[in-house]
């Protein structure tokens, strides 16, 4: 392939990795801002996002439209749930403490893991997207007849992962207009500017925790449901997106939504080039040193606020 | 006072296994007319139930468990029955040796068998062979011909991937085209395929054009074919793992309506259904198939009968429920392999593990293996110097959603110079 449309190939694949990362780093950076818990949890609730589609998908039959559509609600909704739940009956009673949080989500990921292997199975199963046509893309040349557009061999993507794309955009634009224009928004600003001082104003900072919770691990389910139509569901999916995460949130800064996603577009898409031109290894290879670097000279984040 | 009426744990768990001792005596007098040690005969079986082996590994162990039952239904290994001991290995070489040690040391067992992942037998069988115990593998892999393991490790089951690969070779440069572009995973197995394949198709006069390594733990592809020449007559893929389906399906739709000729493993699809959305550009398309996974218009007996007893229909899929597709081109040796413990246990005249070294120059000593109910893929030929089998290849094309065979290699055709003589190492 030709340098031209191979770039322009790897960008389009790098923008569909970049988009579902945005959704699933969003969800941890939002745990981490406004509960300061390091949840190593999340890449099980991406997982479980998944599966649960898959299971609505498989429960309903029928038009996989419809199945999808459903999935895209009820998914990410369960797993937030389950999330919520995890909160009130863990992290609660471990007083939200740095380490025994960690360990504690250490735990819920194997827990999930496990019970999904036991019930779900090994196997990874796919979910038939909901329309998925080939389009093939032109690109052009110049050559003794002047400019000229032609199509070239390879150069294509499916309509399912510009709907990928456009959704995750939709995600981040709600997500951006909740937290910024809406009451539930501001009293989660409130709590992670200074939860102590929002409780004595009347928050009730365990249930935001909770909420805060469940909406972190829905943003990954969510992300998940919709890269499960390209991917298959299996139980060992959530590895992945768990490093990549903490790579985006750290280079973003931790709690930067806007870092986040900067970072996630960065990384998706420089994943996304790297793989196509070196080797996929090369990309992970330079992401992790990325992180170091930015440990070392910017510890928080491109976008983070300095430690007061 | 009231206490002592109450019978203690360890007596009701004594109770227990005594009543259920007793409630398995019915079967053990049957082998006990037989022989006089009615001990089972106690194989170690590795499967890959969790990891990404997982697919194949349900497979295996219901291939093992039927030609379990079909060998303790005609009396079993000399006279005793024989039983399975599974382990999980999680497809974790680690793991693998692990559950060697466990066969050896917790579980008595006689022999270990089983295996199919290539980095789990290239991890386990140096601790066979530390442990002195026959390890008899079912993994395509080069690697017990090529001689990089030991005189403990067998593969009398499935011809090896070199051979098949040669096989190949003159039927894809003939009939599909000379310059090759490959796909395959980036662990032991695809490079035996990388290797052999690459030498076998320059024989033919044709050549490799581009190799594309994979991790066999991937899970988007698109990414990796741009890297496919445009000059590509054949692709050849080989994957494994679970994301295989995706792997196919991005291909197709890589490459639209203006696909070169494509050559695949069915490893690529194994327990995956071909009328699954998005895979209808493979029709047309050829597959190297160790055993046709549909019932073929001139199905054999034997075919017949290993299905019956695996519970598989003739659309290779579970006969229970026909979405659960099996592994049908590969899970045969799991049967095959048992029929060959057998028959060398029966020829060493194996008693307990101090014959385990008679066992091993029993097998070392086969050499036909007749078409049969016991070797239902093809007649094969065993090397006992270099432990590996020899048998058929078959090439399928798509023809309307199924795989129908074209055509099926010689032994000869697969045959190569020995590489090793293991039966000059001692035990």
């Amino acid at each position: 392939m030709e340098f031209g449309p191979h770039l322009m190939l790897a960008m389009l694949e790098g923008l569909v990795q970049a988009s579902v990362l945005t959704l699933t780093a969003l969800g941890l950076s939002l745990v981490f801002g406004v509960m300061r818990v390091v949840n190593v949890a999340h890449g099980e609730f991406f997982m479980l996002g998944a599966v649960l589609a898959w299971w609505v998908t498989t429960m309903l039959g029928g038009n996989p439209a419809i199945g999808f559509v459903v999935a895209l609600v009820v998914a990410p909704l369960l797993v937030g749930l389950m999330a919520a739940a995890a909160d009130w009956l863990v992290l609660r009673r471990v007083e939200y403490d740095p380490e025994r949080t960690i360990v504690a989500t250490i735990g819920l990921l194997y827990i999930i893991q496990q019970v999904t292997l036991m019930t779900y199975g090994p196997d990874a199963h796919p979910v038939t997207p909901p329309f998925n046509t080939r389009l093939a893309l032109p690109w052009y040349e110049f050559t003794d007849q002047g400019f000229q557009i032609y199509w070239p061999w390879g150069l294509s993507i499916t309509s399912y992962k510009l709907f990928v794309i456009a959704a995750a955009i939709v995600t981040c634009l709600g997500l951006w207009l909740l937290m910024a224009r809406s009451k539930i928004g501001l009293i989660l600003r409130a709590t992670q500017l200074d939860s102590e001082t929002a409780q004595a104003f009347g928050i009730p900072v365990e249930r935001v925790f909770a909420l805060v919770f469940g909406m972190g691990a829905a943003l990954a389910a969510l992300g998940a449901v919709l890269v499960v139509p390209i991917q298959q569901a299996h139980y060992l999916m959530g590895g992945d997106p768990l490093l990549l995460s903490f790579i985006v949130v750290i280079i973003g800064g931790l709690g930067s939504l806007r870092g986040t996603v900067v970072a996630a577009v960065l990384i998706g898409m420089s994943d996304g080039i790297i793989s196509v031109f070196f080797t996929p290894t090369l990309a992970k290879m330079l992401a992790t040193l990325l992180v170091a670097m930015v440990l070392v000279y910017r510890p928080q984040g491109l976008f983070g606020a300095k430690p007061a | 006072m009231a206490k002592k009426t109450f019978p203690t744990r360890r007596k009701i768990l004594t109770g227990m296994a005594a009543a259920g001792a007793a409630s398995a005596l019915p079967d053990v007098t049957r082998f006990a007319q037989a022989g006089s040690h009615s001990a089972p005969i106690k194989i170690g079986f590795q499967v890959h139930r969790t990891g990404i082996g997982a697919a194949y590994g349900r497979w295996y162990e219901r291939t093992t468990m039927a030609a379990t039952k079909v060998i303790n239904d005609a009396g079993g290994i000399n006279g005793r029955p024989v039983e399975i001991v599974a382990e999980d290995d999680g497809t974790d070489p680690k793991r693998g040796a692990e559950v060697l040690e466990k066969f050896a040391n917790q579980h008595g067992c006689d022999i270990a068998y089983g295996t199919l992942f290539s980095h789990v037998v290239i991890g386990s069988a140096p601790r066979a062979a530390e442990l002195k115990m026959p390890y008899f593998v079912v993994s395509e892999g080069h690697h017990v011909a090529s001689g990089m393991l030991n005189r403990y490790t067998l593969q009398p089951g499935i011809t090896d991937v070199k051979s098949q690969v040669q096989a190949m070779a003159p039927f894809v440069a003939s009939n599909l085209g000379k310059k090759v572009t490959m796909i395959f995973p980036d662990f032991a197995f695809g490079h035996n395929h990388r290797d052999f394949f690459s030498a076998a198709i320059e024989a033919q006069g044709g050549e490799v054009v581009a190799k594309l390594a994979i991790p066999p733990t991937e899970t988007s592809f698109t990414k990796y074919f741009p890297q496919i020449p445009r000059e590509t007559e054949v692709i050849y893929h080989v994957m494994v793992g679970p994301s295989v389906l995706t792997f196919v399906k991005e291909m197709g739709e890589f490459f639209g309506p203006s696909a070169p000729q494509i050559f695949g493993f069915i490893d690529s699809l194994e327990a995956v259904d071909f009328a699954t959305p998005g895979l209808e550009f493979l029709e047309g398309t050829h597959f190297w198939e160790g055993m046709p996974r549909y019932a073929q218009a001139d199905q054999t007996d034997y075919d017949k009968f290993y299905r019956a007893q695996v519970g598989v229909d003739e659309n290779g899929a579970s006969v229970d429920d026909p979405k659960d597709i099996s592994t049908y081109a590969h899970m045969f040796a799991c049967w095959e392999t048992l029929f060959t413990i057998k028959d060398g246990m029966e020829a060493a005249g194996y008693t307990g593990p101090q014959d385990r070294t008679k066992l091993i120059e029993a097998v070392e000593a086969i050499t036909d293996m007749p078409e049969s109910n016991e070797h239902p893929q093809g007649a094969k030929l065993f090397n006992g110097k270099t432990h590996q089998v020899f048998g058929p290849q078959y090439i399928s094309k798509v023809e309307g959603g199924k795989l129908v065979v074209q055509h099926t290699t010689s032994l000869e055709d697969g045959f190569y110079p020995d590489e090793v003589d293991y039966t000059t190492q001692s035990f």
